[in-house]
């Protein structure tokens, strides 16, 4: 049911070598083609459009959902909206992300659009993964959006990476925060050839002593390009650090439009944004312990986007 | 044996060239401990950089066993094994201290990570899984630049101003790792420094001023110049300020 295709994209977006342990739901090219619910995560198809509900129950712990999705044909446009309900006092780990095989003419897109209510008290480690590859020279779009919504004493943690292989990405992530609820947001991004990326983030810190940070690590290499768009906005006594560190390479370009506003005289936000080239310091300080100038390089990268 | 003939370094600056090393010769010998010292802006880390392959010489050529290597790059001399701890060493978004120590070790080697960072005094638990980053405080980061010189099987080490920012307990112990350091790898030892402390361990001691060497010889021939006799490298007459405008700390 999986073919060599299938299972290296499994492997590099979700570090699957096979069919998960626990709750998973496998999506490829459009339909879902293998789902287990386990007595605490309850997956079902939603009724009204395509796309499934994912329903933790109270109290769930230490269990984890993997929701992959592949797509291995050309000329699809894949739309999914994934609902995800952690119930109160609930522990639990999502593994998401997209891989794309395409070696066709035609585009592969895939805009997964997913909700998460995290409910009083409950944590959630998020971790969405993109990756394209294909010889073809259709292109691999992802547009995801992810919207939370973290009730009282809530945590979230959601870790966004795509290195290579996607031609265009425009991502949405929203969250409104509740009273000492915590939001941290992780985002590691490398585009290169012709390849584009988007990132718009919003974060409302609505109760009081709300916190959010968002670390976000580029890379931007050859002709491609990059915008960031972080925003957060705090109406309580409230906490937010956004910081965004790109490096730019050959002929990229990274443009960073943050903005923090505050509506509450106790709102502390602070927002740092640097963008530069790697240091031709580090770079020979690298190639003294014996590196060549592109092993430091790579070195530097890898570091950086860990 | 490393040998540096007529050797001048000019560099472009804001107002064009500018003379930074003026016909240095320098003969440095195997198993032989030297210390480089003088005024700040005397040349010393331009002349480790020029050795490093950091610098390319404007005038002049390096010999290392006999072989000229003027021409090689920065990666090329370190595989011949030439390292060079750096005065301010960079920092690294995301780089581990064990990465970092992996790299110097070559990545074939099982790195021992734990016997170099013990070396120069920090507790290995806290720190093989640290960044190389912001969150080093200066003495730390110095520290692990110089673990990062004994991680390699050196035949010239250069360690440029390692007491900066160490503080005075684990001054005793870095003596003390440099005089093992020096004894295990049989090849050439250079420090640069402006402390006694390093001066008396010296076989011989350079003094570079205005991008020339002033002086030169045995530890026993110069320690008493160096220590006694600071008229001699800034004469009176070309003072500008008076010994009380600044704290002496000799
Ligand atoms: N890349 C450069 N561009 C311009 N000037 C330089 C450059 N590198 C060194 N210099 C100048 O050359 C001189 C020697 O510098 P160097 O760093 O070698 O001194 P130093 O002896 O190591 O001093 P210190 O004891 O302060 O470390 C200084 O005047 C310095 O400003
Ligand atoms: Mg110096």
């Amino acid at each position: 049911m999986l073919n060599a295709i299938d299972k290296h994209l499994l492997k590099t977006i979700a570090d699957l070598h096979d069919i998960p342990q626990g709750a998973y739901n496998i999506r490829k090219n459009g339909v879902g083609i293998s789902r287990s619910s386990t007595a605490n995560i309850e997956i079902k198809t939603k009724e009204d459009k395509p796309g499934i509900d994912v329903i933790i129950k109270p109290g769930t712990k230490g269990e984890s959902v993997h929701i992959p999705v592949i797509i291995s044909a050309e000329g699809l446009n894949d739309v999914v909206y994934n609902t995800f309900d952690i119930g109160e006092g609930a522990d639990v780990l999502i593994v998401a992300g997209c891989g794309i095989h395409n070696s066709g003419e035609g585009k592969a897109q895939h805009d997964g659009i997913h909700n998460f209510i995290v409910r009083k008290g409950a944590r959630v480690r998020y971790v969405e993964k993109h990756y394209g590859e294909g010889n073809g020279r259709g292109e691999r779009i992802l547009n995801p959006q992810t919207i939370l919504e973290l009730e009282e004493g809530a945590y979230a943690e959601l870790e966004m990476v795509q290195i290579k292989g996607v031609d265009s990405t425009k991502r949405y992530t929203e969250a409104k925060l509740g009273k000492e609820a915590h939001l941290l947001i992780t985002e590691r991004l490398l585009t290169h050839g012709n390849q584009f990326a988007e990132s718009r983030i919003l974060i409302e810190l609505i109760g009081q002593d709300s916190s959010t940070q968002v670390i976000s690590r580029s890379v931007a290499q050859e002709d491609s390009k990059q915008i960031f768009y972080p925003r957060v906005v705090g109406y309580n006594r409230c906490r937010g650090h956004v910081q965004c560190d790109s490096i730019i390479m050959d002929n990229a370009q990274i443009r960073a439009i943050p903005e923090i506003s505050a509506n509450h005289p106790d709102a502390q936000l602070i927002h740092e944004a640097a963008i530069g080239k790697i240091a031709g310091e580090q770079l020979i300080k690298l190639m003294s312990l014996g590196l060549s100038e592109k092993e430091a390089e790579k070195t530097i990268l890898e570091g950086f986007l860990r | 044996m490393l040998e540096i003939k007529d050797l001048s370094l000019n560099v472009e600056g804001e107002k064009g060239s500018v003379e930074i090393l003026h016909n240095i010769n320098l003969t440095l010998e195997d198993n032989k401990f030297y210390v480089f010292t003088g005024p700040n802006g005397g040349g010393k880390s331009s002349l480790a950089k020029v050795i490093m392959g950091i610098y390319k010489p404007t005038q002049g050529k390096i010999f290392f066993n006999g072989r000229d290597i003027t021409d090689l790059d920065i990666t090329e001399r370190a595989h011949l094994g030439i390292g060079y701890a750096f005065q301010q060493p960079p920092r690294f978004k995301g780089l581990t201290v064990e990465k970092l120590l992996q790299i110097s070790a070559g990545n074939n080697k099982v790195v021992d990570c734990c016997n170099y960072l013990y070396d120069v005094g920090l507790c290995v638990q806290d720190y093989v899984g640290r960044e190389v980053d912001n969150s080093l405080s200066g003495g730390e980061l110095k520290r692990i630049e110089i673990a990062t010189l004994l991680a390699r099987d050196l035949k010239v080490a250069i360690y440029d101003e390692p007491e900066a920012g160490i503080d005075l307990w684990s001054f005793s112990k870095l003596i003390e790792t440099f005089r093992n350091v020096h004894a295990r790898q049989h090849g050439i030892t250079i420090i640069i420094s402006h402390q006694e402390r390093i001066l008396n361990l010296a076989d011989e001691i350079i003094l570079l001023a205005d991008g020339t060497i002033k002086q030169q010889g045995s530890r026993e021939y110069m320690l008493p110049l160096l220590l006694g006799d600071i008229e001699r490298i800034c004469p009176r007459d070309r003072m500008e300020r008076g010994e009380d405008s600044v704290e002496c700390n000799r």
